[in-house]
């Protein structure tokens, strides 16, 4: 396999495994205004992610780290042309990881309140916000002869990115109200998976009509069959959820989030950032790419390395299995590290 | 396109970039230095089972999550942010570049925040010493990343290990070796890395000094007085020795950058070493005060007598070699920085030796003013390391790859000025928000102080057989 095409699965597949850890803590945190009617209970809920979102943050680190090193044009052209999507994107990351580690520290009901915002919406603006970019990515933007973005923010606000941004931001949300299902105890429990039933449902509907319209206008045939499956992985996890099996509606929406990412690069392929003014001027695996040279070296670190942190992400996942329920949140305050 | 107060896209990206850097280093020195710090201390309760220990480990713990938090989350910015500001730059470089990038995330991150959540969550889920490893892997993490970042750093000072391809227009890479093992790297991997010692020991004095004014807890706060005192001392001594070769290394691959620091016009043999000057620094009129003969030859070649190049003569030979131009960085800024790096550098080292030696065998200070100096003294290494930095990155000007190319090719050509004004102003503003909750934290957690025997010992009691019993957790958000 050429490299070019090793390193396109390679982003993709970060993208895509950011995707399914994030989605699920983002959804945790767009849910908790929904779910936790008092501070224990919204305390249970954050500590379901409080020792992992971090980990999982790490994730779109490495994939902007990767797209920069193995495909510079496609990391310049993206970041620079979707700057203000990206921007609204970092206020999002910055408030919501201080509101994690900061909002136990402080006992007034305020302090509280004001973190809870934090948190939920640094949830909420990135998981619309990335279903918007990948759209964008997929349909693509008008570029120059330099590749550089000639359009400005209302561009990239167009329906079929919108579109692209509330089925993740409802994906993402079913997905954390299935792992709540699956992570918490009690009522708090029953009550996420009933929540979980009704968004999926919603989900249902824009994800539909995004992936159809993904596949009519810019789809291939290993990206019908994905699309197919990822809607099927939805409904199973709907009837899962129904039936009360937690952790197999949670591996269902995984599924379905891992599935419609890979269609979506399915779909790209093998461009990275088509260009929607001169095709001539758009990005493809190629002419977008690093040196082999580079992408050899990315590979061999890559093998090496990536095994290795799934294996050290993978205990911690095991490390705290145990469900956490409102019983587990020491009262009153919160306590030493 | 607007113009913002006479300031283009290019000076605007340039002035985020200074502010969201020296920002997220701000955060930086102190977890590489305190997440050791932190590690030894839980090391040492565990070897001599001293509950003191314990209890130290807990309240730096705490300190150091407040601490990290903003770290992280600034350090994303930086990673975004040459795509979004500078993706001409991104263009030139990304070949070899982006390696380092991705090697930090793959590498270190990956360690330092998967660990840290284990760390902090897993006192009652682990066995202590498996717990304990989790500290080290958070240490061994932050200290890696800050490898990888300055070997692409040290890249934009000394290229090496690259080809140029015309065709592409870029710089491509040709020994990946090189690029780790850059001389500069090499060099400025122990500087830095020593700073962060200094500021994590000197914020540990400052810290344990509050408690001693007030004399509480001291069988907590003792030993890690004497731990920050140890750490600030060996680094202050490690900074001058690696300065040093830091300091050749940086004359003999970027001669302008060591000019400027001296505001040297004319190349002279035992150049001297001014250590204040009054006036301006335009190399006739300005007054020095206290020459020190023949330090900067020193600290350039090795020589009290060796020839150290001019401004002016340098700026010719630029001139000759990579056509006509303004080869001159800010002078009066690299001038400044490059002292204010040293002193208050210096500042903090002796503060730590005055309050060793007041301390000395159960000594306790009595002057009033003493504890409250020693405290605000914590800022003098954040001082330094903003100074240090910023001499490092505007003495390069004005290249952003030196000798390869220039700052102000590296900007997004089409991202307008507008944008950039909203992102700046934005990014501002929540980290001065954030700074000033950020700090009122720390001092609250400080005034706390650490946990009480019982509490630190319940909070870290290891799992039992009876592995899920639903004990509360031993640390919850
Ligand atoms: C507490 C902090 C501190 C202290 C006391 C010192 N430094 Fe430093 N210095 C830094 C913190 C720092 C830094 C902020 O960490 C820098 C910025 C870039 C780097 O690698 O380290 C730096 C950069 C830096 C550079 C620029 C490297 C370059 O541009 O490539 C030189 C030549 C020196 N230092 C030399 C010294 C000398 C000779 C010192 C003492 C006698 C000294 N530093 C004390
Ligand atoms: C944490 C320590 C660092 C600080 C405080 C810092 C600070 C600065 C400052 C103040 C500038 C502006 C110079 C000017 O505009 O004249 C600058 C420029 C720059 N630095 Fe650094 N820097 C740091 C580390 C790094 C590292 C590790 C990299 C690369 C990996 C880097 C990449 C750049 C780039 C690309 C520029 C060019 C843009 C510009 O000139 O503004 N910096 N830096
Ligand atoms: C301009 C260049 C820089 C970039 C692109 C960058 C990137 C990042 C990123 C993405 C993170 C977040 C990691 C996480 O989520 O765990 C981070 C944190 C960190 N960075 Fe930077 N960084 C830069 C400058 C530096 C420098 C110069 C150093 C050290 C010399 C450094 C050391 C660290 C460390 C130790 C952390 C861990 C947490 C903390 O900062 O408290 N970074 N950085």
């Amino acid at each position: 396999m050429e490299l070019t095409t090793i390193w396109f699965i390679a982003v993709a597949v970060l993208f895509t495994g950011y995707f399914i850890l994030e989605g699920f803590d983002f959804g945790v945190g767009a849910l908790l205004p929904v779910l936790g009617r008092d501070d224990r209970e919204r305390r249970a809920l954050i500590n379901t992610i409080g020792p992992v979102w971090d980990g999982n943050e790490v994730w779109i680190i490495t994939a902007g780290g990767a797209m920069f090193a193995a495909f510079p044009h496609w990391y310049a052209s993206l970041f620079s042309g979707f700057y203000l999507l990206l921007f609204a994107i970092l206020l999002a990351l910055i408030v919501r990881g201080v509101a994690f580690e900061y909002r136990g520290k402080g006992e007034t009901a305020r302090w509280r309140r004001n973190w809870d915002r934090c948190i939920w919406v640094g949830s909420v603006v990135p998981a619309f916000l990335w279903g918007t970019v990948m759209a964008n990515i997929v349909r693509g933007v008008p570029l120059d002869e330099n590749f550089d973005y000639t359009g400005s923010i209302w561009g990239l606000l167009n329906g079929y990115a919108l579109l692209g941004g509330l089925t993740t931001l409802l994906l993402f949300a079913t997905h954390g109200a299935y792992f709540l299902h699956l992570k918490t105890a009690g009522e708090l429990s029953e009550r996420a998976r009933a929540l979980g039933l009704r968004l999926g449902a919603a989900a249902a509907v824009p994800a539909l009509v995004f992936l159809i319209w993904t596949q009519a206008s810019f789809g291939s045939g290993v990206s019908l069959v994905l699309i197919v499956l990822a809607v099927l992985a939805l409904v199973a996890g709907l009837a899962l959820d129904f039936t009360g099996r937690g952790g197999w509606a949670f591996a269902a929406t995984a599924l379905t989030i891992g599935l419609a990412s890979a269609a979506l690069f399915c779909a790209l392929w093998p461009d990275v950032l088509p260009s929607t003014s001169d095709p001539a001027n758009g990005l493809n695996r190629e002419n977008a790419a690093a040196t082999d040279k580079t992408l050899g070296i990315m590979t061999w670190a890559a093998l090496v390395f990536l095994p290795i942190v799934l294996l050290y992400q993978g205990w911690t996942y095991w490390v705290f299995r145990r469900r956490v329920s409102v019983d587990h949140i020491p009262a009153g305050k919160a306590v030493a590290s | 396109m607007h113009d913002w107060g006479g300031m283009d896209v290019l000076d605007l990206a340039r002035i985020q970039f200074g502010v969201t850097t020296v920002y997220h280093f701000l955060f930086v020195p102190v977890t590489i230095g305190l997440s050791l710090l932190v590690a030894i201390l839980q090391t040492l309760w565990r070897t001599t089972g001293k509950t003191a220990y314990l209890r130290a480990t807990k309240f730096w713990g705490k300190l150091f999550l407040i601490n990290i938090a903003m770290g992280v989350v600034t350090g994303i910015v930086q990673e975004f942010q040459f795509g979004m500001n500078w993706s001409a730059y991104s263009r030139f470089v990304g070949d070899v570049f982006g390696a380092p990038l991705a090697f930090e995330a793959l590498v270190a991150f990956f360690l330092e925040s998967t660990f840290l959540g284990i760390w902090i969550f897993g006192w009652d889920r682990l066995k202590p010493g498996l717990h304990l490893a989790c500290i080290w892997m958070v240490a061994l993490g932050s200290t890696a990343s800050a490898y990888f970042i300055l070997a692409a750093n040290a890249f934009m000072q000394n290229p090496v290990g690259y080809q140029i391809n015309e065709t592409a227009g870029r710089a491509e890479l040709t020994d990946f070796g090189a690029v780790l093992t850059n001389p500069v790297v090499l060099a400025a991997f122990p500087h830095t890395v020593f700073a962060a010692w200094l500021t994590a020991g000197t914020v540990v004095i400052a810290v344990s000094g509050y408690h001693f004014m007030h004399r509480r807890d001291l069988e907590v706060h003792r030993p890690a007085m004497r731990l920050g005192i140890l750490t600030s001392v060996v680094a202050g001594v490690g900074l001058v020795l690696s300065g040093d070769p830091l300091g050749k290394v940086m004359t003999a691959t970027q001669p302008m950058k060591m000019a400027a620091a001296e505001a040297l016009y004319q190349t002279t043999y035992n150049a001297p070493f001014s250590v204040l000057t009054i006036g301006p620094l335009d190399g006739r009129t300005g007054t020095p005060i206290i020459e020190i003969p023949g330090l900067l030859s020193f600290l350039g070649t090795g020589s009290f007598q060796g020839r150290v190049e001019g401004i002016n003569d340098l700026n010719a030979q630029y001139n000759a070699l990579y056509g006509p131009g303004d080869y001159i960085p800010y002078i009066p800024l690299t001038y400044w920085s490059f002292r204010l790096m040293i002193g208050f550098g210096m500042l903090a080292v002796a503060m730590a030796v005055i309050v060793w030696w007041s301390t000395r065998r159960g000594r306790m200070p009595t002057h009033r003013l003493f504890w409250p100096t020693a405290m605000w003294m914590a800022l003098t290494p954040f001082l330094a390391n903003s100074a240090g930095w910023l001499f490092t990155e505007m003495g390069r000007q004005p290249w952003v790859v030196f000798s390869l190319f220039q700052t102000s090719e590296g900007v997004s050509p089409r991202v307008g000025a507008t944008t950039v004004v909203i992102s700046l102003i934005g990014f501002t503003l929540v980290y001065l928000v954030l700074a000033v909750i950020a700090l009122k934290l720390f001092i609250k957690f400080v005034k706390a102080g650490p946990p009480s025997e019982e509490d630190a010992l319940a909070s870290s009691r290891p799992p039992d057989d009876s592995d899920d019993a639903d004990r509360p957790m031993a640390f919850a958000y």
